[in-house]
């Protein structure tokens, strides 16, 4: 029986598993998916916004800024790359530089702190590459950037290494309630717990239907993204945000953290919850609005689009609430939710505590974890020595991304485990540059093959039947 | 300290190294990333290969082998496994293996060999879902032949490139249907004997002036919707088209992998996204050499190991100090020539000139002409982009010029 069941390896999932990790409990993660980190937390904007956004008084407003002020300090603990970079709201018109005054006085309203109006000429030194039209911006010091799905991986991996237990291809479908607590089920496999926190996203209202919670419905709303390869100079340093309209936020240019440019997202709303397809007219979207605010974007250097889905909650702001004892949800967790995730945790930790679950520090907790080696990043001294100690790390398999054999291996054999190619991809960069895997790919699978023991043809893309390749061939016979 | 260090152990390196060691440089360092030389003929083991450079048809590790087995014997030295992460302007070269670490050489002279890449289908921006089962041709090429596994069994092939239409007769081979391949523009990229010989002979669809406009699919590609496109390749409404398939392999085109030569600082051209480089493949950077698929795509690999044993010449020449009366002669394109190989001209010496056309011609004239006057003139039944062609320049005739222009008229 454990104690506090996750349902959901996301951002939110994991930092909740995580922050529950540091007392004595026993704590389980349930996962549908052959990997953490598939849902809305790898597919959005990787923004930590600053807070501006959100109606004072809503629990968006209040842990946005609070997971703002908290992300730095989780993201070093955890290894994970974070930048203060920075957010520039844009406004062509008269009319906009309105809009954002009201969102400099609802980020004041908000404790946001170090919001000013800037005008052209201050603009455009900071950002020589901004389109001429533009005449005004919001400049909000806070806004950080920071890598989403290394973040949720580094949490679940941390809550694990603290002595969590992850479940993958657990796809929630029934709960039942028991004497002290639930049975959560899936098609095959079942758990005890006695109390369930309800990360599933998208998912989240069905999860809440099954101990008989109907009080809100969630709804997908589609966003593609354009991503541009790496660049040795950023054509821009902070965020650029358009002035929200009616029409909702507007498509953003944002440098990532791995200094990419991402282009995006559109915004659809939807009523399948897997289509997760990008559409022509969305890339004309992203390219139109794109042309609209830079004076140039390299649009030849495409590696790779994708599309997310948000989970747009039916009370306008996120869900937080115990609608059983021993049960809460955490639904509707829409952008800025990656912001507020770190705040969300401790949310969670205060309302337990108040459920009356006892919270016992654990004395051997380690709140800390190592950062994937970068061996592109290191010193030629770090690079030696590494390489003495172990060899493999001498060998390059992404040539794109200069990722050795050694940072793969190390991530395979890390908390939480990649069972599949996307998976060494978020951990280590392998598959992530211009060739998009066509080179490393072959190399991925036989290392995946040989730690984990499994057959090189029955390696997946990202579990169930993404197989690579079907079969051997005539000639073939398996490695 | 090395006299010369060649990056890359593909056929332009390994021809680029016996050329100099045949013209009297023997400190020579080839660095390869892979655990074998080779390059990327090692996995194209159909054959088609030599018939200029050698008479006969080999297959691709036959025409390597002939390289290999040469360097083998002259004992030029090289390193396998060894990935070069950065070569500076004054040639110090740093790479990294398992054996030796990270580590440093200084050359006199370098020839940048390493090759080329496939264009990714990210780059396309298609609509729908990202499934597995979609490769570049290439990968698929390495899957079937290097590794003994099939990615699929019904294929749709995005590009007429040569290694599409070598993929579309490799898995029918093994035992695939490859239902279509489709080509965006009015015309194939790849060879026509390719096109006969890998398409026609298995009847297999080539659809010209068509795309992929949706993938479908959740975890393994399920199909994929095609349409016709117009002039400006924008799809047609109402031709659109479903066919059911469990792999999309793309052919898109082959970029030259420069990486390094941008850390060398050495000027690339924006049509070729190779090097520029003069009659010697001298880059921009004094005493680095450029050749192969690294310096422009070719189509035949027996042009490679040409171009490539200019640049090992040159490049003894070069460690040598030996000057030719030097001249500085740049030659330009009328776009319906979209480039030449060298792009400049520096010594007063015959240099066969490369070129690419931008479009299918029938019945052109290729002119060669100082701004003014015609100095030379060739006739051709048909040009077309996939097919590289070439011109020899007798140094007699641009003795007295200051420029050169390569143009192309239709009759
Ligand atoms: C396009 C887009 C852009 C965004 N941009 C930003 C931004 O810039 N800044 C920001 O702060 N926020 C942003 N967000 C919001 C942010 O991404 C989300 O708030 C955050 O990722 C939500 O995390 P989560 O853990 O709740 O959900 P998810 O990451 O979706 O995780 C839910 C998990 O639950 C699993 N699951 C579902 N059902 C079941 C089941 N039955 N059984 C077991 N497991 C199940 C899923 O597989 C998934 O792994 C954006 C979102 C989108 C879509
Ligand atoms: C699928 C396919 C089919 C083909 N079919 C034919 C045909 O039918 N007939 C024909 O004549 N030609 C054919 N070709 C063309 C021929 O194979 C190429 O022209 C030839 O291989 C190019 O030689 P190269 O040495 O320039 O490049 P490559 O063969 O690509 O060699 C480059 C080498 O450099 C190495 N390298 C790159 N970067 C680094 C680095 N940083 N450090 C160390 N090493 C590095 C690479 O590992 C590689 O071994 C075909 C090509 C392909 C891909």
């Amino acid at each position: 029986m454990y104690d506090v069941t996750v349902i959901g390896a996301g951002v939110v999932g994991g930092l909740v598993a995580r922050a529950l990790s540091k007392y004595k409990l026993n704590i389980c993660i349930l996962e549908s998916e052959n990997d953490v980190a598939m849902g809305a937390s790898k597919a959005n904007s990787a923004i930590v916004h600053a807070g501006f956004d959100a109606k004072a008084g809503t629990l968006k407003a209040k842990l946005n800024v609070r997971g703002n002020q908290m992300m730095e300090e989780v993201c070093k603990e955890l290894g994970v790359k974070y930048k203060n970079n920075g957010s520039l709201v844009v406004g062509f018109s008269e009319e906009d530089r309105a809009v954002l005054g009201e969102l400099l006085e609802r980020g004041k309203a908000n404790n946001v702190e170090g919001l000013r109006i800037i005008e052209k000429d201050e603009l455009h030194q900071m950002e020589p590459n901004l389109s001429d039209d533009i005449i005004c911006a919001l400049y909000a010091p806070t806004g950080g950037i920071v890598c989403p799905y290394t973040l949720t991986i580094s949490a679940v991996g941390n809550a694990m290494d603290n002595g969590a237990e992850l479940k993958c291809n657990f796809k929630v479908t029934d709960i039942e309630e028991t004497e002290n607590g639930y049975r959560v089920s899936s098609e095959n496999d079942s758990v005890t717990t006695r109390y369930i926190i309800n990360c599933a996203g998208i998912y989240s209202d069905e999860i809440a239907k099954m101990i008989g919670d109907n009080s809100f419905d969630i709804h997908p709303r589609r966003g593609e993204y354009i991503l541009l390869d790496r660049e040795n100079e950023q054509i821009f340093s902070h965020t650029i945000f358009r002035t929200p309209s009616k029409m909702g936020k507007g498509i953003l240019i944002t440098p990532t953290v791995h200094n990419n440019l991402l282009l995006g997202p559109t915004s659809y709303d939807m009523t399948d919850k897997d289509d997760k397809d990008t559409t022509a007219v969305g890339f004309e979207a992203i390219l139109n609005s794109t042309k609209e605010t830079a004076k140039s974007v390299p649009i030849n250097k495409t590696i790779t689009s994708f599309c997310g889905l948000r989970s747009v909650g039916s009370t306008g702001d996120f869900i937080i609430n115990s609608p059983k004892k021993g049960f809460i949800n955490v639904a509707g967790i829409e952008s800025p939710g990656l912001s507020s995730s770190p705040a969300i945790a401790e949310y969670i930790e205060e309302m337990l505590k108040e459920d009356g679950l006892e919270l016992i520090l654990k004395p051997e907790y380690n709140p800390t974890r190592k950062p994937y080696y970068a061996f592109h990043e290191a010193s030629a001294e770090e690079k030696n020595a590494i390489i003495k100690e172990n060899p493999a790390y001498g060998r390059i398999v992404c040539r794109c991304e200069g990722i050795t054999e050694g940072e793969i291996v190390d991530a395979i054999r890390r908390n939480p485990q990649p069972r599949d190619l996307d998976g060494v991809k978020r951990r280590t960069r392998a598959q992530m540059g211009r060739c998009q895997g066509g080179f490393c790919g072959p190399y991925v699978i036989e290392i995946l093959s040989k730690e984990l023991d499994i057959p090189y043809e029955n390696i997946t893309k990202f579990g169930g039947e993404s197989l690579i390749n079907v079969e051997i061939t005539k000639g073939g016979q398996s490695q | 300290m090395k006299d010369l260090v060649i990056i890359g152990g593909g056929p332009a390196g390994m021809s680029a190294a016996i050329a100099a060691y045949e013209n009297g440089i023997k400190d020579i360092l080839i660095l390869e990333r892979d655990s074998n030389l080779g390059g990327i003929l090692q996995q194209c083991i159909h054959n088609g290969f030599g018939l200029h450079k050698f008479g006969e048809e080999l297959t691709g590790p036959e025409y390597a082998w002939r390289y290999e087995k040469k360097v083998r014997e002259l004992g030029i030295e090289f390193k396998l496994n060894t990935m070069v992460l950065d070569v500076t302007e004054d040639k110090v070269i740093t790479a990294t293996n398992t054996e030796d670490g990270l580590f440093q050489i200084k050359a006199k002279a370098v020839i940048l060999a390493m090759g080329c890449r496939e264009r990714s289908k990210g780059a396309l921006n298609i609509a729908g879902s990202r499934p597995a089962g979609i490769y570049s041709a290439g990968t698929a090429q390495k899957y079937v032949n290097m590794k003994g596994y099939l990615p699929g069994k019904n294929i749709v092939i995005l590009g007429s490139g040569d290694i599409g239409l070598i993929m579309a007769r490799r898995m029918t081979l093994e035992g695939a249907k490859v239902h279509a391949v489709c080509e965006l523009m009015p015309y194939s990229g790849g060879l026509a004997r390719n096109i006969e010989q890998c398409l026609n002979d298995f009847g297999i669809p080539l659809k010209l002036s068509h795309t992929i406009i949706q993938i479908h699919g959740k975890d393994r590609v399920e199909g994929v919707t095609i349409a016709k496109v117009d002039e400006k390749r924008k799809p047609i409404k109402g031709s659109e088209e479903y066919i059911p398939c469990d792999t999309i392999l793309f052919s898109v085109g082959l970029l030259p992998e420069n990486e390094l030569s941008k850390t060398a600082n050495v000027t690339l051209s924006p049509i070729t996204s190779g090097a520029v480089v003069d009659q010697d493949r001298q880059t921009s950077v004094e005493g680095i050499f450029s050749c192969g698929n690294v310096l422009h795509v070719h189509d035949l690999v027996d042009y490679v190991s040409e171009e490539a044993e200019i640049a090992g010449k040159a490049a003894v020449e070069y460690i040598n100090g030996i000057q030719d009366e030097s001249v500085l002669i740049p030659i330009n394109t009328d776009g319906k020539i979209r480039y030449t190989v060298p792009q400049r001209i520096t010594k007063k010496k015959d240099v066969a000139v490369y070129f690419r056309v931008s479009n299918i011609y029938k019945n052109v004239i290729i002119k060669v002409s100082d701004g003014n006057n015609t100095l030379l003139t060739k006739k051709k039944v048909k040009v077309a982009p996939g097919e590289m062609e070439s011109i020899t320049l007798k140094k007699e005739i641009f003795e007295n010029v200051k420029e050169l222009y390569f143009s192309l008229e239709e009759k």
